[in-house]
């Protein structure tokens, strides 16, 4: 049981990320409204999104330093719950926004071009197809052990690119997307108090839960590689 | 999710938040509704959980 600690505290955190994230007071902005609770689902999504991606990175890092095809197990596992939750990010801000700032005289086609010429949306979704690929690398190629050298390499560039294309680059131009001042979540003169309260322990839960659904999968995996090597 | 969209027309005045809901209660119904289903998917998954360890102790 101790061993499991951490995924009864990821129930725990998302429990509370619901209560206290639809029940605890918040900052009243006039364009958002309650809408800013969504700090705790649409933000965690990329949060979370970005750890599980630095973990696949260091396990493409050992994969290339120790040949060790588990880290290659590792690296795609975590790289994969990733790309779901960036998906899902993609999704609810998608909602989010057309709640918030389209504006809702505009006609839906007329305000789907101003949502497509966001830097931000552009960037998130540059990013997501760089990693869609590496799982479409994967697939080209037979050999495993060729397999996971060339993925694990370009994989160390998907992740350098998620830099100047979600976080850089977007925040260089004019954007409705919140954040141009700075970093909007984590600056701590930006994020209000109450905010932060239910903030922190939601990233900490939403990232519980991609390790944990991540870890089943490589598991399931290294089953799999052993019932094939046994047989 | 009904009261951001209505609410965002009317901008003019000082942000409304949703008091409604939570005056008349609903907004409990929405968290229990979140919950059940939060509480699902978490079962789902300790279930899968508990079912490949079972697999790896088999062998």
């Amino acid at each position: 049981m101790p061993k499991n600690w951490w995924k009864i505290l990821c129930v725990v955190l998302l429990a509370y990320t619901v209560i206290a994230g639809l029940l605890f007071p918040v900052p009243a902005l006039r364009q958002l409204q309650e809408t800013i609770r969504n700090l705790y689902f649409h933000v965690c999504m990329w949060f979370a999104m970005m750890i599980l991606f630095t973990v696949s990175v260091v396990h493409s890092i050992r994969f290339l330093s120790t040949l060790d095809l588990k880290q290659d197990i590792k690296a795609m596992n975590y790289a994969s719950t990733g790309v779901v939750m960036g998906l899902l990010g993609y999704a609810t801000g998608a909602i989010w926004a057309s709640y918030t700032w389209a504006d809702p005289n505009n006609p839906a086609y007329a305000s789907f071009g101003s949502i497509v010429r966001e830097p931000k949306l552009i960037g998130a979704a540059m990013a997501l197809l760089i990693y869609f690929a590496y799982f479409v690398l994967r697939s080209s190629i037979i050999d495993i052990d060729k397999k996971a050298r060339v993925s694990a390499v370009y994989n160390i560039f998907a992740y350098a690119m998620l830099f100047p294309s979600i976080w850089i680059i977007p925040r260089l131009l004019p954007s409705l997307h919140p954040g141009q001042e700075g970093n909007p979540a984590l600056n701590y003169n930006d994020i209000d108090a109450r905010m932060r309260l239910v903030f922190y322990p939601a990233v900490i839960g939403w990232t519980l839960l991609g390790v944990w659904i991540t870890t089943l999968k490589i598991r399931l995996n290294l089953l799999k590689e052993k019932k094939w090597m046994n047989a | 999710m009904v009261a951001p969209a209505l609410a965002a027309i009317a901008q003019q005045e000082s942000a409304e938040m949703a008091d409604t809901m939570r005056s008349n209660g609903k907004i409990y119904v929405v968290v229990a509704v979140i919950l059940t289903i939060l509480a699902g998917l978490i079962l789902y998954v300790a279930r899968l959980d508990r079912k490949i360890t079972r697999l790896e102790k088999g062998e």
